[in-house]
Protein backbone atom coordinates (compact mmCIF):
# COMPACT_ATOMS: atom_id res chain seq x y z
CA UNK A 1 0.00 0.00 0.00
CA UNK A 2 0.73 4.12 -0.53
CA UNK A 3 2.20 5.11 3.19
CA UNK A 4 1.67 8.06 4.03
CA UNK A 5 2.93 10.85 7.36
CA UNK A 6 0.86 13.90 8.56
CA UNK A 7 2.18 17.30 7.46
CA UNK A 8 2.94 19.37 10.40
CA UNK A 9 -0.49 20.96 11.74
CA UNK A 10 1.70 24.55 11.52
CA UNK A 11 1.99 23.55 8.08
CA UNK A 12 -1.77 22.90 7.00
CA UNK A 13 -2.84 26.00 9.03
CA UNK A 14 -0.63 28.51 6.82
CA UNK A 15 -2.33 26.39 3.83
CA UNK A 16 -5.88 27.40 4.63
CA UNK A 17 -5.27 30.47 6.58
CA UNK A 18 -6.89 32.48 4.05
CA UNK A 19 -9.84 30.69 3.36
CA UNK A 20 -13.16 29.96 5.73
CA UNK A 21 -15.37 27.44 4.17
CA UNK A 22 -12.52 24.09 4.73
CA UNK A 23 -13.33 20.75 3.52
CA UNK A 24 -10.86 18.01 5.41
CA UNK A 25 -11.53 15.12 3.05
CA UNK A 26 -9.86 11.49 3.93
CA UNK A 27 -9.99 8.40 2.07
CA UNK A 28 -10.65 5.10 3.21
CA UNK A 29 -7.98 3.16 1.40
CA UNK A 30 -4.37 3.27 2.50
CA UNK A 31 -3.86 6.19 3.94
CA UNK A 32 -6.64 4.79 6.65
CA UNK A 33 -4.61 1.34 6.84
CA UNK A 34 -1.44 3.35 7.28
CA UNK A 35 -3.59 5.68 9.72
CA UNK A 36 -3.41 8.89 8.60
CA UNK A 37 -5.96 10.07 6.16
CA UNK A 38 -8.85 8.07 7.06
CA UNK A 39 -12.24 8.53 8.70
CA UNK A 40 -10.69 9.02 12.25
CA UNK A 41 -7.57 11.50 10.98
CA UNK A 42 -10.14 14.02 9.08
CA UNK A 43 -12.35 14.23 12.28
CA UNK A 44 -9.15 14.68 14.55
CA UNK A 45 -7.92 17.44 11.64
CA UNK A 46 -10.41 18.92 11.20
CA UNK A 47 -10.78 19.79 15.47
CA UNK A 48 -7.94 21.17 15.03
CA UNK A 49 -8.52 23.61 12.24
CA UNK A 50 -11.18 24.71 14.44
CA UNK A 51 -9.67 25.02 17.68
CA UNK A 52 -7.14 26.85 15.55
CA UNK A 53 -9.22 29.31 13.97
CA UNK A 54 -11.15 29.74 17.66
CA UNK A 55 -7.49 30.75 19.01
CA UNK A 56 -7.43 33.31 16.09
CA UNK A 57 -10.66 34.80 16.78
CA UNK A 58 -11.84 33.71 13.05
CA UNK A 59 -15.15 32.48 12.10
CA UNK A 60 -14.75 29.21 9.88
CA UNK A 61 -16.48 26.41 9.01
CA UNK A 62 -14.67 23.05 8.91
CA UNK A 63 -16.73 20.44 7.25
CA UNK A 64 -15.72 16.87 7.15
CA UNK A 65 -15.73 13.56 4.80
CA UNK A 66 -13.93 10.47 3.40
CA UNK A 67 -14.18 9.33 0.34
CA UNK A 68 -13.65 5.40 -0.51
CA UNK A 69 -11.29 6.17 -2.79
CA UNK A 70 -9.65 9.30 -4.26
CA UNK A 71 -7.59 7.74 -6.63
CA UNK A 72 -11.23 6.60 -8.58
CA UNK A 73 -12.52 9.52 -10.63
CA UNK A 74 -16.02 7.25 -10.33
CA UNK A 75 -15.88 8.53 -6.01
CA UNK A 76 -14.20 12.20 -6.49
CA UNK A 77 -17.21 12.99 -8.86
CA UNK A 78 -19.48 11.49 -6.30
CA UNK A 79 -18.28 13.95 -3.96
CA UNK A 80 -19.57 17.05 -6.15
CA UNK A 81 -22.43 18.05 -3.75
CA UNK A 82 -20.37 17.84 -0.62
CA UNK A 83 -17.01 18.93 -1.54
CA UNK A 84 -18.68 22.23 -3.70
CA UNK A 85 -19.81 24.73 -0.71
CA UNK A 86 -16.47 24.62 0.21
CA UNK A 87 -13.45 27.26 -0.59
CA UNK A 88 -10.65 25.17 -0.13
CA UNK A 89 -10.27 20.88 0.47
CA UNK A 90 -7.28 19.60 2.20
CA UNK A 91 -7.14 16.06 0.83
CA UNK A 92 -5.32 13.67 3.53
CA UNK A 93 -5.44 11.13 1.02
CA UNK A 94 -1.88 10.24 -0.96
CA UNK A 95 -0.44 12.48 -3.27
CA UNK A 96 -2.45 10.49 -6.07
CA UNK A 97 -5.50 11.00 -4.65
CA UNK A 98 -4.92 14.89 -3.67
CA UNK A 99 -4.30 14.68 -7.90
CA UNK A 100 -7.63 13.44 -8.90
CA UNK A 101 -9.23 15.91 -6.41
CA UNK A 102 -7.83 18.77 -7.84
CA UNK A 103 -8.34 17.28 -11.43
CA UNK A 104 -11.77 17.04 -10.63
CA UNK A 105 -12.80 20.45 -9.09
CA UNK A 106 -10.95 22.80 -11.29
CA UNK A 107 -12.16 25.88 -9.29
CA UNK A 108 -11.51 24.97 -5.86
CA UNK A 109 -8.21 24.65 -4.46
CA UNK A 110 -6.86 21.50 -3.57
CA UNK A 111 -4.07 21.04 -1.14
CA UNK A 112 -2.43 18.37 1.02
CA UNK A 113 -2.49 17.65 4.34
CA UNK A 114 -0.18 14.52 4.12
CA UNK A 115 3.21 13.93 2.83
CA UNK A 116 2.89 11.21 0.90
CA UNK A 117 5.93 8.44 1.60
CA UNK A 118 6.59 5.01 -0.17
CA UNK A 119 4.94 1.65 -1.02
CA UNK A 120 5.34 -0.82 1.91
CA UNK A 121 3.93 -2.87 4.53
CA UNK A 122 3.11 -2.90 8.16
CA UNK A 123 5.74 -4.42 10.24
CA UNK A 124 3.79 -4.46 13.32
CA UNK A 125 1.04 -1.67 14.26
CA UNK A 126 2.48 1.58 13.86
CA UNK A 127 5.37 0.17 11.75
CA UNK A 128 5.73 0.35 8.05
CA UNK A 129 8.72 -0.38 5.86
CA UNK A 130 9.32 0.40 2.06
CA UNK A 131 9.23 -2.74 -0.17
CA UNK A 132 8.58 -1.31 -3.97
CA UNK A 133 9.73 1.67 -5.62
CA UNK A 134 7.56 0.93 -8.92
CA UNK A 135 10.02 0.35 -11.23
CA UNK A 136 8.31 -1.55 -13.59
CA UNK A 137 10.58 -4.61 -14.36
CA UNK A 138 10.36 -6.65 -11.21
CA UNK A 139 13.73 -8.28 -9.65
CA UNK A 140 12.64 -10.22 -6.81
CA UNK A 141 13.12 -13.46 -8.64
CA UNK A 142 16.79 -12.93 -8.95
CA UNK A 143 17.43 -11.81 -5.68
CA UNK A 144 15.86 -14.40 -3.63
CA UNK A 145 12.30 -11.90 -3.02
CA UNK A 146 14.38 -9.30 -1.43
CA UNK A 147 14.20 -5.84 -3.75
CA UNK A 148 17.62 -4.05 -3.59
CA UNK A 149 16.00 -1.23 -5.96
CA UNK A 150 13.94 -0.60 -2.68
CA UNK A 151 16.03 -1.27 0.13
CA UNK A 152 19.33 -0.83 -1.17
CA UNK A 153 20.52 2.52 -0.21
CA UNK A 154 22.48 2.98 -3.40
CA UNK A 155 20.11 0.42 -5.15
CA UNK A 156 22.96 -2.25 -5.50
CA UNK A 157 22.00 -4.55 -8.01
CA UNK A 158 25.47 -6.34 -7.48
CA UNK A 159 25.72 -6.33 -3.85
CA UNK A 160 26.48 -5.97 -1.27
CA UNK A 161 28.53 -2.96 -1.84
CA UNK A 162 31.77 -2.46 1.13
CA UNK A 163 29.74 -0.59 3.83
CA UNK A 164 27.88 -3.49 4.84
CA UNK A 165 28.76 -4.32 8.34
CA UNK A 166 27.27 -6.39 10.57
CA UNK A 167 24.20 -6.65 8.63
CA UNK A 168 23.27 -3.12 8.47
CA UNK A 169 23.67 -0.47 5.65
CA UNK A 170 26.41 2.03 6.00
CA UNK A 171 23.64 4.77 5.98
CA UNK A 172 21.97 3.70 9.32
CA UNK A 173 22.40 0.70 11.91
CA UNK A 174 18.56 1.10 12.15
CA UNK A 175 18.62 0.11 7.82
CA UNK A 176 18.96 -3.66 6.80
CA UNK A 177 21.42 -4.35 3.96
CA UNK A 178 19.13 -5.46 1.44
CA UNK A 179 21.93 -7.44 0.38
CA UNK A 180 22.60 -8.77 3.68
CA UNK A 181 18.74 -10.38 3.34
CA UNK A 182 19.62 -11.17 0.23
CA UNK A 183 22.62 -13.75 0.81
CA UNK A 184 21.18 -14.86 3.86
CA UNK A 185 18.07 -16.09 2.21
CA UNK A 186 19.85 -17.55 -1.20
CA UNK A 187 21.62 -19.25 1.41
CA UNK A 188 18.27 -20.54 2.93
CA UNK A 189 16.77 -21.97 -0.03
CA UNK A 190 20.01 -23.68 -1.09
CA UNK A 191 20.67 -20.87 -3.97
CA UNK A 192 24.54 -19.50 -3.35
CA UNK A 193 25.32 -20.21 -6.93
CA UNK A 194 22.85 -17.50 -8.19
CA UNK A 195 24.45 -14.83 -6.35
CA UNK A 196 27.38 -14.89 -8.93
CA UNK A 197 24.56 -14.42 -11.62
CA UNK A 198 25.58 -10.98 -12.76
CA UNK A 199 22.31 -8.57 -12.86
CA UNK A 200 22.95 -6.94 -16.40
CA UNK A 201 22.49 -2.77 -16.26
CA UNK A 202 19.12 -2.20 -16.09
CA UNK A 203 16.63 -0.89 -18.43
CA UNK A 204 15.09 2.26 -16.08
CA UNK A 205 12.67 2.93 -19.00
CA UNK A 206 10.30 1.01 -17.21
CA UNK A 207 10.69 3.32 -14.24
CA UNK A 208 9.62 6.98 -13.64
CA UNK A 209 12.73 7.50 -16.45
CA UNK A 210 11.22 6.81 -18.36
CA UNK A 211 8.26 9.76 -17.99
CA UNK A 212 4.74 9.33 -16.29
CA UNK A 213 3.35 5.98 -17.08
CA UNK A 214 0.30 4.82 -18.16
CA UNK A 215 -1.23 1.61 -17.78
CA UNK A 216 -4.39 0.25 -20.87
CA UNK A 217 -5.96 -3.05 -19.83
CA UNK A 218 -7.23 -3.35 -23.20
CA UNK A 219 -10.30 -5.69 -22.15
CA UNK A 220 -11.41 -3.79 -19.96
CA UNK A 221 -11.61 -0.36 -20.98
CA UNK A 222 -14.92 0.17 -22.35
CA UNK B 1 44.96 -10.93 -18.22
CA UNK B 2 45.02 -10.58 -22.00
CA UNK B 3 44.56 -7.03 -22.73
CA UNK B 4 47.25 -4.59 -23.41
CA UNK B 5 46.75 -1.03 -22.80
CA UNK B 6 49.10 1.82 -22.93
CA UNK B 7 48.62 1.97 -18.78
CA UNK B 8 52.31 1.78 -16.90
CA UNK B 9 50.40 0.32 -14.21
CA UNK B 10 49.49 -2.41 -16.50
CA UNK B 11 52.54 -2.99 -17.99
CA UNK B 12 54.31 -3.19 -14.24
CA UNK B 13 52.22 -5.89 -13.36
CA UNK B 14 52.31 -7.76 -16.40
CA UNK B 15 56.02 -7.89 -16.02
CA UNK B 16 56.09 -9.63 -12.50
CA UNK B 17 57.01 -6.42 -10.52
CA UNK B 18 54.38 -6.01 -7.59
CA UNK B 19 53.48 -2.40 -8.74
CA UNK B 20 52.79 0.69 -5.85
CA UNK B 21 49.77 3.07 -6.31
CA UNK B 22 48.88 5.95 -3.91
CA UNK B 23 45.88 8.48 -4.19
CA UNK B 24 45.52 11.96 -3.95
CA UNK B 25 42.41 13.30 -2.79
CA UNK B 26 41.61 16.74 -4.73
CA UNK B 27 40.98 20.06 -3.02
CA UNK B 28 37.71 21.45 -1.98
CA UNK B 29 38.41 24.57 -4.43
CA UNK B 30 39.81 25.42 -8.02
CA UNK B 31 43.35 25.70 -7.16
CA UNK B 32 44.67 22.41 -8.93
CA UNK B 33 48.31 23.93 -7.25
CA UNK B 34 47.46 21.49 -3.63
CA UNK B 35 46.84 18.26 -5.92
CA UNK B 36 49.99 18.55 -8.42
CA UNK B 37 52.15 19.49 -5.16
CA UNK B 38 50.89 16.30 -3.17
CA UNK B 39 51.35 14.08 -6.45
CA UNK B 40 55.17 15.25 -6.58
CA UNK B 41 55.85 14.02 -3.06
CA UNK B 42 55.62 10.60 -4.38
CA UNK B 43 55.71 10.54 -7.87
CA UNK B 44 58.98 8.84 -7.85
CA UNK B 45 58.14 6.07 -5.84
CA UNK B 46 54.53 5.17 -7.03
CA UNK B 47 53.85 4.09 -10.32
CA UNK B 48 50.29 5.49 -10.61
CA UNK B 49 48.14 7.59 -8.41
CA UNK B 50 44.30 7.15 -7.72
CA UNK B 51 42.59 10.86 -7.97
CA UNK B 52 39.49 9.81 -5.41
CA UNK B 53 35.95 11.34 -6.46
CA UNK B 54 34.37 13.16 -4.33
CA UNK B 55 35.24 10.66 -1.82
CA UNK B 56 33.00 10.57 1.57
CA UNK B 57 30.49 12.35 -0.54
CA UNK B 58 32.21 16.08 0.26
CA UNK B 59 32.09 17.85 -2.89
CA UNK B 60 35.41 18.25 -4.91
CA UNK B 61 37.76 19.13 -7.03
CA UNK B 62 36.82 16.66 -10.25
CA UNK B 63 38.45 13.68 -10.56
CA UNK B 64 38.44 14.03 -14.01
CA UNK B 65 39.96 17.41 -13.78
CA UNK B 66 42.64 16.49 -11.32
CA UNK B 67 44.00 13.53 -13.09
CA UNK B 68 44.09 15.74 -16.09
CA UNK B 69 46.30 18.08 -14.32
CA UNK B 70 48.63 14.94 -12.81
CA UNK B 71 48.93 13.84 -16.63
CA UNK B 72 50.14 17.33 -18.13
CA UNK B 73 52.36 17.14 -15.21
CA UNK B 74 53.92 13.56 -16.79
CA UNK B 75 52.45 11.30 -13.92
CA UNK B 76 49.88 8.13 -14.51
CA UNK B 77 47.23 9.24 -13.03
CA UNK B 78 44.39 6.53 -11.97
CA UNK B 79 40.73 7.87 -12.75
CA UNK B 80 38.26 7.32 -9.84
CA UNK B 81 34.60 7.10 -10.69
CA UNK B 82 31.53 6.40 -8.37
CA UNK B 83 28.34 5.51 -9.77
CA UNK B 84 26.67 7.56 -7.56
CA UNK B 85 26.79 11.14 -9.04
CA UNK B 86 26.48 10.28 -12.67
CA UNK B 87 23.67 8.02 -15.48
CA UNK B 88 25.03 5.95 -18.10
CA UNK B 89 25.49 8.90 -20.04
CA UNK B 90 27.30 11.01 -18.19
CA UNK B 91 29.60 8.21 -17.45
CA UNK B 92 30.58 7.14 -20.67
CA UNK B 93 31.21 10.80 -21.68
CA UNK B 94 33.63 11.06 -18.99
CA UNK B 95 35.29 8.03 -19.86
CA UNK B 96 36.05 9.44 -23.18
CA UNK B 97 36.96 12.63 -21.76
CA UNK B 98 39.65 11.27 -19.63
CA UNK B 99 40.55 8.64 -23.13
CA UNK B 100 41.09 11.80 -24.77
CA UNK B 101 43.61 13.15 -22.12
CA UNK B 102 45.22 9.46 -22.64
CA UNK B 103 44.28 8.96 -19.03
CA UNK B 104 44.54 5.10 -18.96
CA UNK B 105 42.97 3.61 -16.08
CA UNK B 106 39.90 3.77 -14.11
CA UNK B 107 38.81 2.56 -10.68
CA UNK B 108 35.12 1.98 -11.08
CA UNK B 109 33.29 2.45 -7.77
CA UNK B 110 29.89 3.04 -6.04
CA UNK B 111 30.61 5.62 -4.20
CA UNK B 112 30.14 6.16 -0.17
CA UNK B 113 26.27 7.54 0.19
CA UNK B 114 25.58 11.01 -0.39
CA UNK B 115 24.01 11.14 3.51
CA UNK B 116 28.15 11.34 5.05
CA UNK B 117 29.16 14.49 3.08
CA UNK B 118 28.10 18.12 2.61
CA UNK B 119 24.94 17.52 0.68
CA UNK B 120 23.21 14.68 2.32
CA UNK B 121 19.68 16.14 0.86
CA UNK B 122 20.74 15.23 -2.50
CA UNK B 123 19.38 12.61 -4.77
CA UNK B 124 21.89 9.85 -6.06
CA UNK B 125 21.76 8.54 -9.39
CA UNK B 126 23.16 4.94 -9.26
CA UNK B 127 21.83 4.24 -12.65
CA UNK B 128 24.57 1.67 -12.65
CA UNK B 129 26.34 0.05 -9.92
CA UNK B 130 30.02 -0.48 -10.15
CA UNK B 131 30.28 -3.86 -11.44
CA UNK B 132 28.05 -2.62 -14.51
CA UNK B 133 30.38 0.21 -14.77
CA UNK B 134 33.18 -2.17 -14.92
CA UNK B 135 31.23 -3.82 -18.16
CA UNK B 136 30.67 -0.56 -19.31
CA UNK B 137 34.53 0.12 -19.63
CA UNK B 138 35.16 -3.24 -20.83
CA UNK B 139 32.50 -2.94 -23.73
CA UNK B 140 33.88 0.53 -24.79
CA UNK B 141 37.14 -0.71 -24.75
CA UNK B 142 36.83 -4.02 -26.37
CA UNK B 143 33.96 -3.68 -28.67
CA UNK B 144 34.45 0.09 -29.73
CA UNK B 145 30.82 0.31 -28.87
CA UNK B 146 28.60 2.81 -26.30
CA UNK B 147 26.24 0.55 -24.26
CA UNK B 148 23.36 2.23 -26.76
CA UNK B 149 25.36 0.25 -29.77
CA UNK B 150 26.75 2.74 -32.16
CA UNK B 151 30.36 2.88 -32.49
CA UNK B 152 32.96 4.81 -30.90
CA UNK B 153 35.37 6.82 -32.78
CA UNK B 154 38.83 6.11 -30.78
CA UNK B 155 37.70 3.89 -28.25
CA UNK B 156 39.36 4.47 -24.66
CA UNK B 157 42.43 2.36 -23.70
CA UNK B 158 41.81 2.00 -20.35
CA UNK B 159 43.21 -0.56 -17.43
CA UNK B 160 40.56 -1.44 -15.57
CA UNK B 161 39.94 -1.73 -11.94
CA UNK B 162 37.76 -1.95 -9.28
CA UNK B 163 37.57 -2.20 -5.73
CA UNK B 164 37.21 -4.92 -3.02
CA UNK B 165 36.75 -5.07 0.58
CA UNK B 166 37.82 -8.39 2.13
CA UNK B 167 36.44 -6.95 5.61
CA UNK B 168 32.66 -5.75 4.38
CA UNK B 169 30.26 -8.45 5.48
CA UNK B 170 28.61 -10.87 4.90
CA UNK B 171 32.25 -12.30 5.20
CA UNK B 172 30.99 -15.67 3.15
CA UNK B 173 30.32 -13.58 -0.33
CA UNK B 174 33.91 -11.82 -0.34
CA UNK B 175 35.29 -14.14 -2.61
CA UNK B 176 32.43 -14.61 -4.54
CA UNK B 177 31.85 -11.53 -4.94
CA UNK B 178 35.28 -11.16 -6.39
CA UNK B 179 34.51 -13.31 -8.82
CA UNK B 180 31.40 -11.76 -9.53
CA UNK B 181 33.79 -8.52 -10.51
CA UNK B 182 36.37 -10.86 -12.26
CA UNK B 183 33.59 -11.94 -14.47
CA UNK B 184 32.35 -8.39 -15.08
CA UNK B 185 35.96 -7.75 -16.40
CA UNK B 186 38.01 -5.86 -13.62
CA UNK B 187 41.63 -6.55 -14.32
CA UNK B 188 42.93 -5.26 -10.95
CA UNK B 189 41.72 -4.67 -7.28
CA UNK B 190 43.08 -2.10 -4.62
CA UNK B 191 41.49 -3.27 -1.78
CA UNK B 192 40.13 -1.45 1.80
CA UNK B 193 42.50 -0.68 4.02
CA UNK B 194 43.99 -3.85 5.67
CA UNK B 195 44.58 -3.72 9.17
CA UNK B 196 43.43 -7.17 10.04
CA UNK B 197 46.07 -9.04 7.97
CA UNK B 198 45.19 -12.60 8.71
CA UNK B 199 41.54 -11.93 7.48
CA UNK B 200 42.89 -10.18 4.84
CA UNK B 201 45.00 -13.36 3.77
CA UNK B 202 42.61 -15.62 4.05
CA UNK B 203 40.85 -13.71 1.89
CA UNK B 204 43.21 -13.78 -0.46
CA UNK B 205 44.28 -17.29 -0.04
CA UNK B 206 40.17 -18.16 -1.03
CA UNK B 207 40.91 -16.34 -4.12
CA UNK B 208 43.58 -17.92 -4.85
CA UNK B 209 42.22 -21.48 -4.85
CA UNK B 210 39.35 -20.60 -6.74
CA UNK B 211 41.78 -19.42 -9.58
CA UNK B 212 40.79 -15.91 -9.39
CA UNK B 213 44.38 -14.40 -9.00
CA UNK B 214 45.30 -15.77 -12.99
CA UNK B 215 42.53 -13.39 -13.76
CA UNK B 216 43.06 -10.25 -11.47
CA UNK B 217 45.83 -8.50 -10.26
CA UNK B 218 45.60 -7.45 -6.41
CA UNK B 219 46.89 -4.55 -4.95
CA UNK B 220 47.41 -4.56 -0.64
CA UNK B 221 45.72 -1.39 0.91
CA UNK B 222 47.23 0.43 3.25
CA UNK B 223 46.99 3.10 5.26
CA UNK B 224 48.92 4.12 8.12
CA UNK B 225 48.05 5.59 11.19
CA UNK B 226 48.61 8.71 12.53
CA UNK B 227 47.22 7.86 16.54
CA UNK B 228 45.12 5.89 18.43
CA UNK B 229 42.53 8.48 17.81
CA UNK B 230 42.75 7.58 14.27
CA UNK B 231 42.77 3.85 14.91
CA UNK B 232 39.79 4.27 17.50
CA UNK B 233 37.55 6.36 14.68
CA UNK B 234 38.67 3.78 11.89
CA UNK B 235 37.45 0.48 14.38
CA UNK B 236 34.04 2.37 15.52
CA UNK B 237 33.28 4.61 12.99
CA UNK B 238 34.14 3.85 9.34
CA UNK B 239 31.66 1.37 7.77
CA UNK B 240 33.19 -1.96 6.30
CA UNK B 241 36.71 -1.54 8.56
CA UNK B 242 38.21 -3.90 10.41
CA UNK B 243 40.89 -2.83 12.72
CA UNK B 244 41.81 -5.45 15.52
CA UNK B 245 41.98 -4.45 19.09
CA UNK B 246 45.66 -5.40 18.90
CA UNK B 247 46.50 -2.66 16.40
CA UNK B 248 44.77 -0.38 18.15
CA UNK B 249 46.67 -1.29 21.32
CA UNK B 250 49.94 -1.10 20.22
CA UNK B 251 49.61 2.53 18.59
CA UNK B 252 47.65 3.68 22.12
CA UNK B 253 50.41 1.85 24.06
CA UNK B 254 53.48 4.52 22.62
CA UNK B 255 53.27 8.03 23.73
CA UNK B 256 51.27 10.27 21.54
CA UNK B 257 54.06 12.18 19.80
CA UNK B 258 55.41 8.84 18.70
CA UNK B 259 51.92 7.54 17.78
CA UNK B 260 52.69 9.08 13.70
CA UNK B 261 56.25 7.53 13.97
CA UNK B 262 54.21 3.73 15.17
CA UNK B 263 51.82 3.96 12.62
CA UNK B 264 54.50 4.25 10.10
CA UNK B 265 56.66 1.24 11.19
CA UNK B 266 53.06 -0.77 11.25
CA UNK B 267 52.50 0.26 7.70
CA UNK B 268 55.91 -0.72 6.49
CA UNK B 269 55.64 -3.96 8.29
CA UNK B 270 52.61 -4.95 6.84
CA UNK B 271 54.13 -4.01 3.44
CA UNK B 272 57.09 -6.43 4.92
CA UNK B 273 54.91 -8.98 5.55
CA UNK B 274 51.95 -9.04 2.63
CA UNK B 275 54.83 -8.62 -0.41
CA UNK B 276 55.90 -12.27 0.72
CA UNK B 277 51.88 -13.55 0.40
CA UNK B 278 51.34 -15.36 -2.70
CA UNK B 279 49.16 -13.77 -5.00
CA UNK B 280 49.99 -9.67 -3.50
CA UNK B 281 50.41 -8.32 -6.64
CA UNK B 282 51.47 -4.88 -5.41
CA UNK B 283 50.37 -1.84 -2.25
CA UNK B 284 47.96 0.97 -2.85
CA UNK B 285 49.10 2.79 0.03
CA UNK B 286 46.01 5.48 0.97
CA UNK B 287 47.92 7.70 3.50
CA UNK B 288 45.00 10.24 3.61
CA UNK B 289 46.17 13.82 3.92
CA UNK B 290 49.77 12.13 4.74
CA UNK B 291 50.91 11.55 0.93
CA UNK B 292 54.69 13.16 2.37
CA UNK B 293 54.88 9.50 4.46
CA UNK B 294 54.61 7.86 1.01
CA UNK B 295 58.33 7.53 0.18
CA UNK B 296 59.17 6.68 3.71
CA UNK B 297 56.53 3.35 3.78
CA UNK B 298 57.89 2.49 0.17
CA UNK B 299 61.45 2.47 0.81
CA UNK B 300 61.30 1.19 4.60
CA UNK B 301 59.05 -1.77 2.62
CA UNK B 302 62.04 -2.90 -0.17
CA UNK B 303 60.00 -1.28 -2.58
CA UNK B 304 62.09 1.45 -3.77
CA UNK B 305 63.42 2.29 -6.71
CA UNK B 306 60.15 0.89 -8.95
CA UNK B 307 61.65 -1.12 -11.15
CA UNK B 308 62.62 0.08 -14.98
CA UNK B 309 60.25 -0.62 -17.67
CA UNK B 310 61.15 -1.21 -21.28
Amino acid sequence: MIVANGKPLEEIFDLVKDHRKILVAGCNECVTVCEVGGTKEVGILASALRLHFLNQGVEAQVGETTLQRQCDREYVVGARETVEPYDIVVSIACGVGCQFMAEEYAKIPVVPGVNTSFMGGALERGVWSERCQGCGTCLLAQTAGICPVSRCAKRVLNGPCGGSTKGKCEISKDVDCAWQLIVDRLKSLGRMDDYETLTPIKDWSTDRAGGPRTRIKEEVVS
Amino acid sequence: MSSTTPSKLEKMLKAGHQAVTSECGPPRGSDAEAIKEKAQLIKNHVDAINITDNQTSVTRLCSLASCIHLKLAGLEPILQMVTRDRNRIAMQSDILGAASFDIHNILCLSGDHQSFGDCAAGQNVHDLDSMQLIQTVRHMRDEGKFLGGDEIKRPPSMFVGAAANPFADPFEVRVPRLAKKVAAGVEFIQTQCIFNLDKFERWLGEARDRGLLEKVYVLAGLTPLKSAGMAKYMKNRVPGMDVPDEVVERIAGVPKEKQPEEGVKMCIEAVQRLKEVPGVAGFHIMAIEWEEKVPEIVEGGGLYPRPPLD
